[in-house]
């Protein structure tokens, strides 16, 4: 092995619905790498920047992260975000999703092809986009190492099929990374959590996130970790929160004041912005308020006004929150464990944002029976940050780097049954879920006609009786049988789900010995060649020079932090800071303005974070106006028509309007 | 007897040369990973073909075996290691969940033993269902036209106490039929350990068709418990 081999950094990666991070293995602690702003979260949100008219040659930028979020209200239709729900996923499975987010499909995207995302004038596949987000990470860890990172972990959610799984791997190519494992999220908060404790017996990880829920039962064992059961639901997380808040205040809006916000995408973000506010108030408050100016109707502007008590809000997300009660019994019962030994589990680690919500906390109270034998869940690491320290200590692991992991080994299992397609459309399995991976299985396939040269075998994945119940996941054509009487050909078929939990096949026809030829056509996936040519392009080129790219990078950076600040200089929050502060930011300006020239890496680096940190209050003056000048539904003109059309009922109304006078509002 | 899996293995490390005995998937000298075309499980734990397992022991093997085979050790390893590590691992985690299982364990090894037995999960060329067993033909038609009416009753949305007794008693009767079924297993099992080649193939006949009652009394507890749980 060449020695740079060795001390090559392996980054650990959580590619979250609604956050992503990048973390790596500082000594023998997991640390998270924190981005340009500081911020050790990176919003999975990616837009493509509006294009100067005036210069033909310009090519489109992506922005990615806090910096994006701007977009979600400005140009909502060159922004997404929760693209992890797309990840592969076909067009027939995405409806319900479409009705609630601003998301825009291709409107050519046949049945059976990989759904593409429309942003502006060009359309990404959620493999692409998540690409986006993976690069941006990977040019934070390069910029805290200064040396280039080539290769990740990143986490899935347990519950991801394979078809999920491809995507997200197929994303990590396509962002330059190569893609060492795919670690299942709840088992990698329990490694973060398991590093610094030699524990022994069963845990339970409940891991609520943005959009996915994922209930894991594990087995520790002096450094190994070994899934028992998993179980979850790859739809169900705060975004459904947010969707469900968001639909009764969009409802009550246009009962009551006649406005119907749905034909209006940037007043629909400014409200989701609004509610999810609220949502994560009203985790730590007994209420929360909605407070919004409503675009202005017949020349009067008028406020939607709600308290929500927590009594309500809990009431309101209860069945949401109740979702993750049956995969949660489910999985303790592949685990061999009933309602009358629960004390089996020891602890139950909480995991993902959403974990936050007390009426969470208390249904896995219950679930777990924690209070009745006096413990507590674990919530001691961050619940947003947990994931990404797991992957960093698996990446840690796989680079076979440091003494404090080589004694840790995940055993994980495969969540969903893997089946073929027998007669009558019945599912034969062939590989049960909850089998540790890898996991593999042999059958053998015959000619049903006499000179038959061709067998088809589809292959499913899920735990109904009929393949048309359950997820296709490929079908495969075995080719160049040699022709023999019906019967006869006896063609092995070698099933293995590898340790990512990623099929794979190979066959063999066994009389001639002919390792038979097989075409796979994933239900939904890309081909290799699809992803060669969706290699993000900037790769190609500056991997050559590193340096050079971080030069060009930092001055791009700049520049687009200058002319951002310009631009803010016309606006309306430019008149809402004080004098001095315009001094400040005018000192920091010139400063970033000349060190620009110099070339000089670090100096730019020093003088970008310096104006950004300047500004810092500007912009979120700048935010606040945009978002007010939004429900006033005044920006942009509407592009969308996400939520049009659709009959949203609100199950239940907030509260009834305050009409006092509110003095703290109205800056 | 011929036997339907081969169990040929390298005899020697490919790395190191050191002849492999008991151990075939790890080199024992230089813990080198070993290609592993068709060992079987038991071979994979370096066991003898028995029945009786100390499950623990099988455990501890386990997981020493896991962490020197799994392919997070391999990350950095030659392609063609990382392949012998994957098909070991593969093959090590099969054979575990093979050999943990009673049942699994006892149909794996009639299967090595050349006995065609039906596999639960063989739909690709499934057998037709077969002919309950003689001794309960009377019982198991009384049952089948008990979870006929009991379906109809609830299509009706009506429920039917002295009907749902009675299918409760079946399912109690079936259980225990099944218990005893796991009994005659377990005895047959050791008569299979303790025997030889002259009275072995008296024993895997008789598994097999113990396997073959305890599956068909197995489909008709679950289709009770369908009945009885909707």
């Amino acid at each position: 092995m060449p020695e740079e081999t060795k001390t090559e950094r392996v980054v650990g990666i959580d590619l979250g619905t609604t956050n992503s991070l990048v973390a790596y293995m500082e000594g023998s602690e997991p640390v998270v790498i924190p981005g340009v702003d500081g911020s050790n979260l990176v919003p999975s949100i990616i837009a493509l920047d509006v294009l100067d008219p005036s210069d033909p040659g310009a090519k489109p930028t992506v922005t990615i992260g806090n910096s994006a979020r701007r977009a979600l209200i400005e140009t909502p239709d060159r922004a997404i975000y929760s693209v992890k729900r797309l990840m592969g996923r076909g067009v027939e499975d995405v409806q319900d999703e479409l009705k609630l987010f601003p998301f825009h499909l291709a409107p050519d995207i046949q049945p059976g092809e990989v759904i593409r995302v429309q942003l502006g004038d060009k359309t990404f596949t959620p493999s692409e986009i998540s690409a986006y987000i993976l690069r941006q990470l990977k040019r934070n860890a390069e910029r805290y190492f200064g040396a280039p990172v080539n290769k990740a972990v990143i986490t899935v959610p347990a519950y991801f099929n394979d078809a999920q799984r491809q995507a997200t791997r197929d994303a990590g190519r396509m962002s330059g990374l190569d893609v060492l494992r795919l670690v299942n999220e709840p088992t990698a908060a329990a490694l973060a959590y398991g590093l610094d404790r030699a524990k022994e017996g069963i845990i339970a990880v409940y891991d609520l996130g943005g959009g996915t829920f994922d209930i894991s039962i594990l087995k520790l064992n002096d450094g190994i970790f070994e899934v028992i059961a998993t179980n979850g639901d790859t739809h169900l997380g705060g975004d459904d929160i947010d969707n469900l808040l968001l639909a009764v205040a969009i409802d009550e809006i246009h009962n009551e004041y006649k406005i119907d916000l749905r034909q209006q995408p940037d007043a629909i973000q400014a409200l989701r912005k609004a509610v999810i506010e609220a949502k994560i108030a009203l985790s730590s408050q007994d209420s929360a308020k909605l407070d919004i100016e409503l675009p202005a109707k017949d020349g009067v502007t008028q406020r939607y006004q709600r308290e929500i008590p927590r009594a309500v809000y809990e009431q309101l997300i209860a069945p949401v929150i109740q979702r993750t009660a049956g995969p949660t019994k489910q999985a303790l019962a592949d685990a061999g464990i009933t309602a009358d030994n629960i004390a089996q589990i020891e602890e139950v680690v909480l995991v993902g944002g959403s974990t936050r919500i007390p009426a969470v906390r208390a249904l896995v109270d219950q679930l777990f029976g924690l209070s009745a034998r006096g413990k507590k869940p674990h919530t001691e690491l961050n619940p947003d940050e947990v994931v990404a320290l797991g992957a960093a200590v698996q990446a840690n692991i796989l680079a076979g780097a440091s003494a404090a992991t080589e004694d840790l080994l995940l055993l994980d299992v495969t969540p969903l049954s893997l089946g073929i397609e027998a007669l009558g459309g019945v599912v034969a399995k062939i590989i049960q879920r909850n089998s540790t991976i890898p996991a593999s299985a042999t059958e053998h396939f015959t000619t049903g006609v006499e000179g038959q040269t061709n067998v088809a075998i589809h292959v499913v994945q899920g735990e109904r009786e009929l393949a048309s119940d359950c997820r296709s996941l490929a079908r495969f054509d075995l080719k160049g049988i040699p022709p023999m009487p019906a019967g006869l050909p006896r063609i092995e078929v070698k099933f293995l789900i590898d340790a990512n939990g990623i099929l794979q096949v190979s066959a063999r026809e066994q009389r001639s010995g002919k390792e038979a030829q097989i075409e796979v056509k994933p239900t939904y996936g890309l081909t290799d060649e699809q992803v060669e040519t969706m290699i993000l392009e900037s790769f190609d080129h500056a991997e050559a020079d590193f340096e050079a790219r971080q030069i060009i990078e930092a001055k791009l950076e700049a520049d687009t932090i200058l002319a951002a600040l310009e631009k803010a200089k016309t606006g309306p929050a430019w008149s809402l800071i004080s004098d001095s502060e315009k001094v400040q930011i005018e000192t920091a300006r010139a400063n970033l303005a000349a060190t620009k020239a110099t070339g000089d890496l670090a100096a730019i680096r020093t003088a970008t974070t310096t104006l950004d940190h300047t500004t810092r209050n500007l912009a979120e003056k700048q935010m606040d106006a945009a978002v007010s000048s939004a429900m006033r539904g005044k920006t942009m003109e509407a592009a969308g028509e996400s939520l049009a059309n659709e009959n949203i009922q609100a199950p239940h109304p907030f509260a009834k309007p305050e009409f006092e006078d509110d003095d703290d509002k109205d800056k | 007897m011929s036997t339907t899996l081969t169990t040929s293995a390298p005899a020697t490390c490919w790395a190191c040369s050191t002849a492999l005995g008991e151990s075939p998937l790890l080199c024992v000298a230089c813990g080198k990973v070993q290609p592993t075309t068709s060992l079987d499980y038991f071979h994979a734990f370096a066991l003898a073909r028995k029945l009786q397992i100390d499950l623990p022991g099988l455990e501890r093997e386990f997981h020493r075996l896991s962490r020197r085979l799994h392919p997070d050790r391999f990350a950095r390893a030659t392609p063609q290691e990382q392949e012998w590590s994957l098909a070991a691992t593969a093959l090590l985690n099969d054979a575990y969940r093979t050999l943990r299982d009673p049942i699994a364990r006892v149909e794996y090894l009639l299967k090595l033993e050349g006995l065609e037995i039906g596999e639960e999960h063989a739909g690709v060329n499934k057998r037709a269902d077969r002919q309950p067993p003689a001794d309960l033909l009377e019982e198991v038609f009384e049952l089948n036209m008990q979870l006929e009416e009991m379906r109809m009753t609830q299509k009706m949305g009506e429920s039917d106490p002295s009907l749902q007794r009675d299918l409760k008693s079946a399912r109690t009767k079936f259980e225990t039929l099944l218990s005893e079924v796991d009994n005659d297993l377990a005895t047959q099992g050791r008569a299979w350990d303790e025997g030889d080649a002259a009275t072995r193939p008296a024993a895997a006949k008789a598994m097999a068709a113990l396997l073959d009652r305890r599956r068909y009394l197995r489909n008709l507890v679950r289709d009770v418990n369908q009945v009885l749980g909707a």
